[in-house]
Parts: structure tokens; C-alpha cells; sequence
């Protein structure tokens, strides 16, 4: 028997050193992590992150994660100065003609890869070609459809992407677009090296790209980890980086990042937790940020839904919402000013926006006014009674319970209707009900802008059959002026065919505008120039350590 | 002996093919398109969202989708997740990372949890055993996050004493405070457990026998009270490092570590279905082979318990 339970001992020790073995062999890759050294300019800036939810390709990149930093290693036509001004990155020039139907691009001589081979005309023509080719099945295809020979159904060819020479080429669009510069300034119009077409799958673990950074090495993507970028030194455009580095941490959750900024383990973070909105501007004084990103949030209350139909009674009963909920306080209390009361349906963050956004005709149907509410209400009744509750939905895996509740307890306090918050398990289950038309009530809807035009804030959301159009508004007077100010021959003239469209959604009101989300973010005072971007990113190349 | 174990090892394959087609069944069931769902608010063109479909077998019936993930499994691929990668590989890099955090976890609550509740139980109605016994009611009754975030602003934060989070390779002394704070609630239950078992051997005629015989005190601790107060918190310590594995999340979320539970809450969110099967698949394996590894052990314990055929 002594023997027995002897060897039952050492077989249980063996199983678990076993057990402990095999935990251990894995956790002693090397590090690679040593390269920083005393001089400024080679400074490593750690910034935080998320892991990337798709291999590294530039037009299947369409979430933050992954955004962040095919924007680093990419450099595209054009790029974005912090006021979310365009200006010409790869490109020298380009050039309109006279009714915006075609564009000429010039290319900035000696552009290269990091792999050392030329960036010419082809790089572009065949990256877009690829990317808008439907059988790709990239999530970005959609953003070519005015690039004439795009097909949404079937795959084609690009047929109006022309060479000129290796460093010009010219882009004939299916519909006038005075926006053009910009939208190609979205990390779906990035060139791409020939080595991208030998072996995609490859190129996604560790692409080759053009921009103010490179991966410090082919394994330079830690999966659900990080991944560590070092300057690229042939880099020629408006964004060369003063720093050595940018090495991103992936965070799950973002208390620890904040905790890892207390803890100088990080030295910028562009979200500041729910939990630390109380304290981040005492705990960093002179190192935070707070202001205007393009984020745009709302409820949306479809078309469909009994009593806001369009005509007069829907009308009625949108605005007396709208005047009735009180968009200061929940700022205030529930978001810490962290968000900006809406005044349009755009975002501060465009520029130009303090001239044409906040004086749109009657936007004062965003401000507080109960007698108004009520009074539009009961003129709405008039017309057909209302009766039952008025629900907003929201997907409860994001952080919304809060504020949808604020708003139906205003609605409830205000307009003296019932109304409640309804939740959804997930964001998908949320969107089916959207996508199928199914909504009981209106539900909550938010825009991130691609790229920062007011184009891009109205015409993917109001425009009739629009991809995010889920309240299924239609009007013939936004159409036409969307339409107008995509081929105004100037910035002016599309600005004022833009603001008749916001001034007619002001009066339709598809979706109550609630605020802009602004970019919050602290970064370790050891650090210098530090400044955010339109997207919430910060302008990593202009940062100093 | 060893037949007992091959038949507890065989209890596996059932196990496993059950688990895991309960899990892809209830995947399949939570309502909502988790492709479409990839794409958050700016959708792409709707052929791309087929095409997609295609490629994860999500255009075929459910009963096909498991019987070709089983094939995968025979041919030694696990599949991909929605991001692209090989589940095999994410299982390869999150599972290590969770095991060290577990096994230290559970050296550092046997090693408090036995000692202070031996010494409690030993002294009962001291003063150690009083303050133990409130000390430990707190640690049950404060949720592990807050004792988290306590910790890492204690300790690195305002002291400067180690990191915040836990690097990349993750190195043994960075897990210290995470697997501290992972075992605070199994240390206090570890020492009530010891401390109660203790207190009743105390009493039982075989430790009078003993002590009569004139065995020294160090030794009638060791052999006759300790030895066979073990046995419940041997069971306990069994089932926790099962728990500890999967269980994990909320510590490795404080201190960004990338485990177990941090994929596993990304996979049911995201509805993954090849990864989050993979990954029960492996936990099912893990909690079975901990089982097994405390039923050997109470043999070591006590040699009253056999196993036959």
C-alpha cells in the first residue's frame, strides 16, 4: 500500500509540474522591447490601442483598432492638419476640372515603400481597383462607388482610374464630387506595394506601406498585445514624425490604461474611462485634452412608426421631443462635459463649422423649451391621439443605459408622456431589428465621421436608400441639395447647398441631434505636443518626449 | 489503479463532443447577424457581407457548420476567428498566460489559506484566530475589482512598487499582484475551510490516541490533524483552479492581461462561434483533468480511499 499511494504522489507532482511546464514555455519569447535610448528624436511614444479586428489591409480597416495604425504606416493623397483641413500628403496636386466630374493627381517624386520599391501612378490605380472589387469582399469597397466602373453587384474593373505617367494619373467620377480631396484622404485610398498582391494573407500579419511609420520588424504585431512601430526614414509628406517611434498597447479595458498613464507606463491615452471623467483634469493638470471630434450622436425614430409619419402630425411630434429634452444638464451631469449640446447634424470638429454649423435656421428646436413642447404635442393629438409609451432602444453592451434613460425621464418630466428606455442584449441583435424594419420605437444611432465633410455626416445617413439610412427617411429637397453641393464648383457654394439640406432635417427631424462626443484624452507631462486630430487620434508625429 | 484512470480518460471524448455542441448550438441561438454586426454602424455593400458569410460556412446549416468544424479539429485546425487569425493561435497565446496567472494564484492561496487557517484552528478563540476570521470576512465580502484597483493604486501607482499592468511577455514577478488579488477571495475561503476542519480533528479520538501515545505535538499536527483536515480543501483547491482559469476576467482586465477570460467575453460578444467552442473545448478538458488530479490526491491523503477497477 506505502508504495502505491508513493507513486500516486509523484504521478499527481508530475501532472502538475506538467500542467506548470507547459505554462512557463511560452512565456519567455524574447522581447525586443529595448531600443530606447537618451535622444529626443528616437524617443518610443507609448500610446494605447485595441487588437485590430481584421489582418491589416487598408480598405478592409474600417473600425478604430485597426484605424489607428494603418493611418501610421499609410500615407495616402492627402492627409488631415488638426483642424481637419486637407492638405497634400503623397500627392503634389490634385486638381479638378471645372464641374468636379474628374480629377487629376500629381505624385511627389522619389515616393517609395518601406521595402524600398517606387510608389508610382500603378500603386494607386491597382490598390483601388482591388479594394473596390467586389469577390475582395473588403468592408471599405463601397467608399469607390463614384469612381466610374464601380459595381455593387458583381465584380468589374475600375475603368475610370487612368495613367497619365508613373507619377500622374487622373480619376473620372461617376457624379460630380467637390469633396473628393477628402475623401480620399480615408485610409481606403492608401497605394499599395506589389508585394501585397503576391501574398495578401502575409502582407495583412505585416504590411508594407508609405507612411510616417514602419513595423519595427516582421513580428513587430504581438496579437491581442501590441505592436511597435519605428519612424520610417524615406518618408516624404506632410506628417514626418519628430519621435523614433509609436508603440501601441492593446487594452481591453481602459481603467488599466488610465491606471498605466498614472503609473508612466503609458505616455498618451485618447479615452479617458467613464470612471476617472471626475477626476482626470486634477490628476493631470497640464497634460489632458477635452474637445470637439467628429461624433455625432442621436435617436433615430423611423418613418414607419405609427403617429411620426411623414406630414404634419410626425412633424409636430419630433419637434415637441426635440424642444423637450434637456440636452445641458445630461451633458453636464451624466457626461461630465464631455459632450457638446447638438446644434446641427454635423460636428465642431469640421472646419469652418462655428460659421455655418451653429446657425442653422431653426435650431433652436434643439434648445430647452417645455411650453413649446407641450403645446406642439397637443397639436399633434389634435390630429390623432397618442397613446402608449415612448420607447428609445439601446444595445446594452455599449455604454448607453445611462443617458437613454436621462432622456426618457426628461421626455417623461417635460412632455408628461410615458417613456422609456428598451434594451437590446447586443449591438446585433439591435441592428437586425433596423435592418428589417422592425423597430417598436426609436433607437439610438451615432455617426463617426470617415473622413471630416459635412458630406460625409448627411448623405450616408439622410440621403433616400443611404447604407446607414435605418429610420428610412426620404426627402426630395435633402437629395437635391446634397446632390447640388457635391457638384458645387466651390467649397462655399457646396457649404450653402449643405446647409439647406441641414436646414430641411432640421424640419423633418429623422433623428433628434443630442450632442457631440468630444475626445477626451491625458498623456504623462514628460511628454510635448501633444494635440488631437479630427478623428480623436492624436497627431502622433508631432509628439516629442 | 491505472485502469481507473484510463476510464476517467475516456470520459473525456463524450464530454467533449457534448460541450461542444452545446456550445455551438446556443452560439447559433443568440438572435442577431454577428457578421453584419462586424461593421458597426457603417455598413459595407451587401454582397461583401455574403461573401464573408460564405467564407466562415455561416451560409450552411448548423449541423453542417459543427460536423465541418469537427473535421477541422481531426486535420489539427481549429478554424479562425472573425478577425482572420487561427484559433489554435490565439488558444496558444492565451491560454499559458492564464495558466501561470492560475497556478500562481493557487500557490499563494494554499500557501496563506492552509497556514493562517492551521494556525487559527489550532488557537481557536485567539486573538490570531479572531482577527483572521474578520480579515477574511472582509476579503469574502469585497468584490475582487475593488480589491483590484485598491492594489494597483496602492502599490505601483502611489508607492511606485512594481508595474500597473502587466507587460507583454508577461513575466512571472509582474503577475504577483494580479495572482494576489485573483486569490484573496479562495484564500479567505481556504482558511475557513482549514481552520474548521482543523478545529474538529482537534477533538477526534485519534488525535487523543496519538497524543496519549506520546507523539510529539509537531508531529501529531503534521500527520494525524493536518493530513486529514486537507481533504475538503484539496476538493476545493481542485474545482478553483478550474475557476480561476475561466474566471479570471475581471483581474486580467485590471491589469491588461490578455487570457482566457478577455477572449472568451470577446468571443459570446461578437458571436464567434469556432472560437468560443475552442476555447470551452480546452476549459472542459482542463476542469476534467483538475478533477481527476483531486481524486487521486485523496488517496495520497487518506489511505482508507481506493480506487478499484
Amino acid at each position: 500500500m506505502k508504495t502505491n499511494r508513493k507513486a500516486l504522489a509523484a504521478l499527481s507532482i508530475v501532472a502538475a509540474s506538467a500542467l506548470a511546464l507547459t505554462a512557463c514555455s511560452s512565456g519567455s519569447k524574447d522581447s525586443g522591447n529595448e531600443s530606447g535610448s537618451g535622444d529626443a528624436a528616437a524617443a518610443v511614444i507609448t500610446t494605447n490601442g485595441t487588437e485590430p479586428q481584421n489582418p491589416l489591409i487598408p480598405s478592409n480597416t474600417t473600425e478604430v483598432g485597426g484605424g489607428k495604425i494603418i493611418n501610421l504606416i499609410f500615407a495616402g493623397l492627402t492627409s488631415f492638419d488638426a483642424s481637419g483641413a486637407p492638405q497634400m500628403d503623397q500627392a503634389e496636386s490634385v486638381t479638378p476640372n471645372a464641374d468636379n466630374t474628374q480629377y487629376t493627381v500629381k505624385l511627389k517624386e522619389g515616393l517609395k515603400f518601406t521595402d524600398g520599391t517606387p510608389v508610382t501612378a500603378d500603386s494607386f490605380i491597382k490598390a483601388w481597383t482591388w479594394s473596390a472589387k467586389l469577390g475582395n469582399a473588403q468592408s471599405a469597397s463601397y467608399f469607390f462607388d463614384n469612381i466610374k466602373g464601380y459595381n455593387a453587384e458583381k465584380d468589374a474593373e475600375l475603368t475610370g482610374l487612368k495613367k497619365v505617367s508613373d507619377t500622374e494619373f487622373t480619376v473620372d467620377l461617376i457624379n460630380p464630387e467637390s469633396d473628393f480631396t477628402k475623401r480620399i484622404g480615408y485610409s481606403a485610398f492608401v497605394p499599395l506595394p506589389e508585394s501585397f498582391y503576391k501574398d495578401t494573407k502575409a502582407f495583412g500579419e505585416s504590411p508594407v506601406g508609405n507612411g510616417s511609420y514602419k513595423l519595427a520588424s516582421e513580428k513587430a504585431w504581438t496579437h491581442n498585445k501590441g505592436i511597435e512601430l519605428v519612424t520610417n526614414p524615406d518618408y516624404k509628406g506632410a506628417r514626418v514624425a519628430k519621435n523614433g517611434g509609436v508603440n501601441i498597447t492593446f487594452y481591453t479595458n481602459e481603467d488599466a490604461a488610465y491606471a498605466d498613464v498614472q503609473g508612466q507606463n503609458l505616455d498618451v491615452l485618447d479615452t479617458v474611462p467613464a470612471s476617472a471623467l471626475k477626476n482626470y483634469e486634477s490628476d493631470f493638470p497640464d497634460s489632458k485634452t477635452n474637445k470637439a471630434a467628429a461624433v455625432f450622436q442621436s435617436f433615430t425614430i423611423p418613418q414607419y412608426l405609427e403617429h411620426f409619419k411623414p406630414g404634419e402630425e410626425g412633424q409636430l411630434r419630433r419637434q415637441a421631443l426635440s424642444l423637450a429634452i434637456d440636452r445641458d444638464t445630461i451633458t453636464d451631469k451624466i457626461f461630465q462635459g464631455t459632450r457638446q449640446p447638438a446644434k446641427d447634424f454635423t460636428s465642431p470638429a469640421l472646419e469652418g463649422w462655428e460659421t455655418w454649423g451653429k446657425t442653422v435656421a431653426g435650431n433652436d428646436v434643439f434648445s430647452l423649451n417645455v411650453e413649446k413642447a407641450k403645446e406642439l404635442w397637443a397639436k399633434a393629438d389634435a390630429i390623432s391621439k397618442y397613446e402608449g409609451k415612448f420607447t428609445i432602444s439601446y444595445n446594452a453592451d455599449g455604454p448607453h443605459e445611462e443617458w437613454v434613460t436621462a432622456v426618457t425621464n426628461s421626455l417623461k418630466q417635460n412632455l408628461g408622456i410615458e417613456a422609456e428606455p428598451k434594451a437590446y442584449a447586443s449591438f446585433k441583435q439591435l441592428l437586425d431589428d433596423e435592418n428589417n424594419d422592425k423597430m417598436t420605437g426609436a433607437f439610438r444611432s451615432g455617426w463617426q465621421a470617415d473622413y471630416p465633410a459635412m458630406y460625409n455626416f448627411l448623405a450616408p445617413l439622410y440621403q433616400t436608400g443611404a447604407s446607414s439610412n435605418y429610420g428610412r427617411y426620404t426627402s426630395k429637397v435633402v437629395d437635391n441639395a446634397l446632390k447640388a453641393g457635391s457638384a458645387a464648383k466651390t467649397p462655399e457654394e457646396a457649404t450653402a447647398e449643405y446647409t439647406k439640406a441641414q436646414a430641411e432635417l432640421v424640419k423633418d427631424l429623422p433623428a433628434i441631434p443630442l450632442w457631440y462626443q468630444n475626445v477626451t484624452g491625458v498623456w504623462n507631462p514628460d511628454v510635448k505636443n501633444v494635440e488631437f486630430g479630427w478623428d480623436s487620434v492624436a497627431l502622433y508625429h508631432e509628439i516629442t518626449k | 489503479m491505472l485502469w481507473y484512470i484510463g476510464r476517467r480518460l475516456l470520459q473525456l471524448i463524450p464530454v467533449f463532443f457534448g460541450a461542444t455542441l452545446l456550445i455551438y448550438l446556443m452560439v447559433f441561438a443568440i438572435p442577431g447577424d454577428p457578421i453584419a454586426a462586424l461593421y458597426g454602424d457603417h455598413p459595407p455593400a451587401p454582397a461583401v457581407i455574403e461573401e464573408v458569410r460564405r467564407q466562415f460556412n455561416l451560409d450552411k446549416p448548423i449541423m453542417i457548420q459543427y460536423l465541418l468544424w469537427v473535421m477541422g479539429i481531426f486535420q489539427g485546425d481549429f478554424g479562425v476567428t472573425f478577425s482572420g487569425l487561427p484559433v489554435i493561435d490565439v488558444l496558444a497565446s492565451a491560454f499559458p498566460i492564464t495558466a501561470r496567472l492560475a497556478i500562481l494564484a493557487l500557490i499563494i492561496e494554499a500557501l496563506f489559506g492552509i497556514t493562517l487557517g492551521l494556525v487559527s484552528g489550532l488557537r481557536k478563540g485567539g486573538v490570531f484566530d479572531t482577527v483572521s476570521l474578520v480579515i477574511s470576512l472582509l476579503l469574502i465580502s469585497v468584490p475582487t475589482f475593488v480589491i483590484g484597483f485598491l492594489l494597483q493604486y496602492l502599490f505601483p501607482i502611489t508607492l511606485k512598487i512594481g508595474r500597473t499592468t502587466v507587460s507583454r511577455d508577461a513575466p512571472w514577478d509582474e503577475l504577483i499582484l494580479p495572482a494576489i488579488v485573483l486569490a484573496s477571495v479562495s484564500i479567505a475561503n481556504i482558511l475557513r475551510l482549514t481552520r474548521a476542519s482543523v478545529a474538529e480533528n482537534m477533538g477526534a479520538d485519534f488525535v487523543r490516541t496519538a497524543s496519549a501515545k506520546g507523539l510529539k505535538r509537531g508531529r501529531v499536527i503534521r500527520v494525524h490533524i493536518l493530513r486529514n483536515s486537507l481533504i475538503p480543501v484539496v476538493t476545493y483547491l481542485g474545482t478553483d483552479l478550474g475557476s480561476l482559469m475561466v474566471g479570471a476576467i475581471v483581474t486580467e482586465g485590471i491589469f491588461n492581461i490578455q487570457g482566457v477570460g478577455g477572449q472568451v467575453y470577446l468571443a459570446v460578444q461578437k458571436g464567434d462561434g469556432p472560437t468560443l467552442v475552442a476555447f470551452v473545448a480546452v476549459m472542459v478538458i482542463i476542469f476534467m483533468l483538475a478533477n481527476l488530479l483531486v481524486d487521486l490526491l485523496y488517496a495520497v491523503l487518506d489511505p482508507r480511499i481506493r480506487y478499484a477497477k
